[in-house]
């Protein structure tokens, strides 16, 4: 028979990788066009902060769903303002941002400190959601998991299905070739920067409303970075964003469960382990010059300069 | 690239300066001398973080209620160990601050540091060690709290599973898994205990990943070492107990909140203000518990039967008169060697450099 | 209206020292409104934030001691991404490198010989150089992102600092907190002011500020760093070896953020640890680009950005305002000093579209 934790263990994995297929996927979108941008644990936190703001404030969940995106849009606004149209350093915009989101949202958080929020609701179809396994899995979560795998399918349907998804990746393979037939090479990145911004605030919108549904300054705790570095993992491929996510969240959850069973390796080694697989994963994966070298937008941080 | 246009950020920084300096005299000129006392306040976090942080706060928000007029209060927050602690430090003694808390275990050698090029500045150290003729020391038995919670949780838990969310293995942890599992197992001997240890005092996401991973391994009643309340809300949603850490999590989940150990910095903050302003202080060490009120217990859920309440109740006034330790011997290691003997109680030595699991622990203390 | 920018034909040079002007004058109408929003007189809290901390000779030496590792770490890196090697796990070889020079003072704890320090300053390097050989090995042997690598590698960096801490390395009378034994004064590095904590790191950073202005200037390595950075084609052609730089780009920042590591617990700390670095590799990033990865520029960034901290902390005690205020101003700071470059290559025209058109908004 199917063993009583595997699925509370499988659902543990999905709350812990959601917030991350958020970011990862919209931070993919943006590196596509040719625009790199550091500052995914900023606008995640601003989201983080908005959308439990509204969520406590106003009782709905759409409406906090909605700012939460908002607040990540807003952020990714003055990246793309700066970055786009007054051309300065992406990498250290990035950076700036994730210290003036951090510190924005701390100040618009302080009086939502010891607030909670009744979470999302959740999936419930009669009868379908009470299958072993496959009906809690997949019938009975809440609506931004069903969101954060339609974004995948979403992602990568437009990047490689239409047309504007190709004009997305023309202008960050060769921005001076896409310029040259037309493209406007500013408003696609524009677009994708702020649809990244979006998605980052989704993702903190996630942990404020159902992953931990309450508000703490600093609670998104490093997982911008993961999601940068699951784009590099991805190799710039919105399914591979998914494994990736949720090999990270797997792994961090599987450490987790065996300490519990109560093996003697230090707790430092074993919190390792999802860093570590994520290099060795990416080496297997990479090591084929050829195949992914094609997969690294060419454009990826550097500054478009219309006429020269 | 362009060299002069490096000099221009220099130019920028002497500008600032230049312009602000022409605005006149700024208020670190202002005259200190109101006559108030000046508390300051070094934090390791944010004062929103709802846990260790913000009950430090909380005393001194006590200080400015309980002496209003007569004190100044002033903190900072998020200040890293290391250099960054040394220079907070050093500036709020120098700027006119007469009583300084640090705290947090990582400001001990910048305190001691401070303390000797300021003597005529109070320091006063949280959960150290370390003295000088103006530096004391402070921190809480909060493994008095866990005693009381241990009994709690040993009646409750049907499973007979205690999950333990820790943050490092350093003493003060390892005492709380202790003092916990010997009050839990002297009322149903057949209880467990299963730690998970996140690498992290303050990861809400993290926290909570920890007790779910508890609760699908059998465990129903949640303890935490670590900062956040996002434990207690797993526990409210799957239905299990939990105690608070800290401070009161009762909304975080009204049905699962046992109770909570708080931290109660309040009244030995007001005290030691008094002190100085009554010129009476003098340094030394304070390792207080439920006697002082540094300890207290939350409001216990309705749901804890009278009896468990009675004996939970029992045991708190028996530790303050002196009738109930939470050591008290025997107690066996995970060996089953005898570390306290029958009839004896863990020194206060042996409690604060703590480093062995006691009986009933499930797996080992990493090292 | 539509704004227009026009390449200028060459840069300004009135812009070059105009623009930081521009910028500071922008920070200082914001930082006007954010403070007056948050009820704080707003001359007050610019005196504060800029120039309290450093009304003193202490409070220079400070803003001193804290810019040390930032300047060390960022010039390394600027060596990396001009030749786009992206190492942004400098906070990992800064930890490793604490832990290899630290760990040599706590295992020749009695040793009573001046040769210690240097020592501990060749292992603070050497193990700066050998976290960032990782990402070196992996990128040239196996096409493996240096982003992805490095970025982990520093979460396990820390995680080990956790560990080493928590376990094997604490103090033996240290009633098993987790913290080294304090080092002996052999192990300590010198203060060269007396009654202040202003440490020869700071001598050290300044010295190599000014080396690698010389090589990137004058040697070949910086010639060939430049070039794979700015025509990575025509490197090739000219026959450098990109692995070769690649190599020598994760050495030079790995080898400085491992001495800054090895400096700061040797120095103002004087123990290991569970927290070396408050951050010090990432926010080295910025400083890298906001010195536009030129050592001079650097080290001016750094020492802007060190002032921004000591006047979160004065703002703090003086003015009462949270922690997060300085988060959002020194966003806003950076913001507008990265915005202003643009002054120095474009001109701004108002009025009607001519080739490149862009309007104050999102699209155009």
């Amino acid at each position: 028979m199917i063993p009583d934790w595997l699925t509370p263990a499988i659902m543990t994995i999905i709350t812990a990788s959601t917030p991350l297929v958020f970011a990862a996927v919209g931070e993919i979108m943006v590196e596509k066009s040719g625009v790199l941008n550091l500052g995914v644990e900023g606008m995640m936190i601003m989201g983080a902060v908005a959308a439990f703001a509204i969520g406590v404030t106003t009782g709905s969940a759409t409406l906090a769903i909605l700012f939460g995106a908002l607040a990540g849009l807003v952020l990714a606004l003055i990246f793309g303002l700066l970055t786009l149209n007054l051309r300065a350093n992406q990498v250290a915009t990035g950076l700036a941002l994730t210290l003036f989101g951090l510190g924005l949202s701390a100040l618009i958080g302080h009086s939502f400190v010891g607030e909670t929020f009744s979470g999302l609701p959740k999936l419930d179809i009669p009868f379908i959601s009470k299958l072993p396994i496959i009906g809690p899995l997949v019938f009975g979560q809440d609506v931004l998991v069903y969101m954060s795998v339609a974004s995948v399918f979403f992602a990568g349907w437009f990047l490689n299905k239409t047309r504007w998804g190709l004009v997305l990746r023309a202008v960050g393979e060769n921005h001076d070739a896409a310029h040259a037939i037309g493209h406007p090479v500013n408003f696609v990145r524009m677009m994708a920067v702020l649809f990244g911004g979006s998605m980052a605030g989704l993702g903190g919108a996630y942990l404020s409303l159902a992953y931990t549904p309450l508000w703490v300054e600093n609670m998104t705790a490093g997982r911008g970075w993961i999601a940068l570095a699951l784009v590099v993992f991805a190799s710039w491929r919105p399914g591979r964003a998914i494994f990736g996510a949720y090999l990270f969240g797997g792994i961090t959850i599987l450490q987790l469960h065996v300490q519990g069973f109560g093996v003697a390796i230090a707790p430092q080694l074993m919190s390792m382990l999802p860093y570590l697989a994520t290099i060795v994963v990416l080496v297997l994966i990479s090591h084929d010059v050829n195949r992914f070298k094609l997969s690294a937008p060419a454009c990826l941080g550097k500054t478009f300069h219309p006429s020269q | 690239m362009n060299k002069s246009s490096l000099i221009g950020i220099g130019l920028a920084v002497v500008l600032i300066i230049a312009l602000l300096s022409s605005v006149g005299q700024g208020p670190s000129e202002k005259a200190k001398d109101d006559g108030k006392l000046s508390v300051g306040f070094v934090y390791v976090g944010p004062i929103g973080d709802h846990g260790w942080t913000y009950e430090h706060n909380e005393g001194r928000l006590a200080i400015e209620k309980a002496l209003g007029e007569k004190v100044k209060t002033t903190y900072v927050e998020k200040v890293p160990y290391g250099p960054d602690s040394e220079r907070v430090i050093g500036k709020l003694a120098s700027s006119g601050t007469d009583l300084i808390f640090t705290t947090s275990f990582g400001y001990m050698d910048p305190t001691i540091k401070v303390a000797k090029k300021y003597p005529n500045v109070k320091f006063e150290h949280a959960t150290g060690y370390k003295r000088s003729d103006n530096t004391a020391t402070y921190s809480g038995r909060f493994y008095e709290g866990r005693h009381v919670a241990g009994l709690i949780a040993g009646k409750m838990t049907k499973t007979n599973t205690i999950g333990y969310v820790a943050s490092f293995p350093i003493p003060e942890v390892i005492r709380g898994i202790n003092a916990t599992i010997l009050a839990a197992r002297s009322v149903n001997p057949d209880v467990k205990i299963k730690v998970i240890w996140v690498s992290s005092w303050f990861d809400p996401g993290k926290e909570a990943d920890a007790a779910k991973a508890l609760i699908d391994q059998g465990a129903d009643v949640l303890f935490q070492h670590t900062d956040s309340p996002a434990p207690v809300q797993v526990a409210e949603k799957r239905g299990i107990w939990a105690l608070g850490q800290a401070s009161d999590m009762r909304q975080f989940g009204p049905k699962a909140h046992l109770t909570a150990i708080i931290d109660d910095w309040a009244p030995y903050y007001v005290a030691r203000t008094k002190a100085v302003m009554n010129k009476t202080w003098t340094s030394g060490d304070t390792w207080g518990g439920f006697k002082s009120g540094m300890v207290r217990m939350a409001p216990y859920n309705k749901a804890i039967p009278a009896d468990v309440v009675a004996l939970a109740e029992k045991a708190r006034k028996g530790i303050i008169d002196g009738s109930v330790h939470a050591f008290q011997g025997p107690i066996k290691d995970q060996a089953g060697k005898v570390v306290v003997k029958a009839g004896e109680r863990a020194s206060d030595k042996m409690l604060l450099g703590m480093n062995f699991y006691v009986e009933g622990v499930d797996g080992s203390i990493p090292k | 209206m539509a704004i227009r920018l026009e390449p200028r034909g060459e840069v300004s040079q009135g812009m070059i020292y105009g623009s930081p002007l521009v910028a500071v004058a922008a920070t200082l109408v914001s930082g006007l409104v954010l403070f007056a929003i948050l009820g704080v007189s707003p001359l007050d809290a610019l005196f504060t934030f800029f120039i309290s901390p450093v009304s003193s000779l202490d409070g220079w030496t400070e803003l001193f001691v804290k810019a040390t590792p930032l300047v060390l770490i960022a010039v390394g890196l600027s060596f990396g991404f001009q030749a786009n090697v992206w190492n942004i796990g400098a906070e990992g070889q800064l930890t490793i490198g604490a832990l290899a020079g630290g760990g040599l003072a706590l295992l020749f704890f009695e040793a009573e010989s001046v040769l210690l320090l240097p020592a501990m300053m060749i292992a603070g390097i050497l193990g700066g150089m050998a976290w960032a050989a990782i990402p070196a090995f992996l990128k040239t042997k196996y096409n493996t992102n240096e982003i992805l690598t490095s970025l982990m590698l520093v979460y396990v960096g820390l995680l080990v600092l956790s560990w080493l801490i928590h376990g094997p390395w604490k103090s033996p009378d240290g009633m098993n907190f987790p913290e080294s034994r304090l080092f002996h004064d052999q192990a300590t590095l010198p203060v060269f002011v007396s009654e202040t904590r202003l440490h020869i790191g700071w001598l050290i950073a300044l010295a190599v500020v000014l080396t690698s202005w010389i090589v990137m200037a004058r040697h070949i390595i910086g010639f060939q760093v430049k070039v794979i950075g700015m025509a990575p084609m025509a490197a090739r052609f000219a026959g450098f070896n990109e692995n070769k730089v690649i190599w020598i780009a994760l050495m030079i920042s790995g080898g400085l953020a491992g001495f800054a590591g090895m400096i700061e617990v040797s120095g103002p700390i004087g123990k290991i640890q569970p927290m070396i670095s408050p951050g010090y590799g990432f926010t080295a990033i910025i400083v890298a680009f906001l010195g536009r990865l030129h050592p001079v520029g650097v080290l001016f960034a750094g020492m802007l950005m060190a002032l921004t901290y000591l006047g979160g902390d004065a703002a703090q005690i003086e003015l009462n305002l949270p922690n997060a205020v300085t988060g959002v101003f020194q966003g806003m700071l950076l913001f507008y000093l990265l915005a202003s470059d643009v002054l120095v290559k474009y001109q701004i025209r108002l009025g009607p579209s001519a080739p490149i058109v862009f309007k104050a908004g999102p699209s155009k």
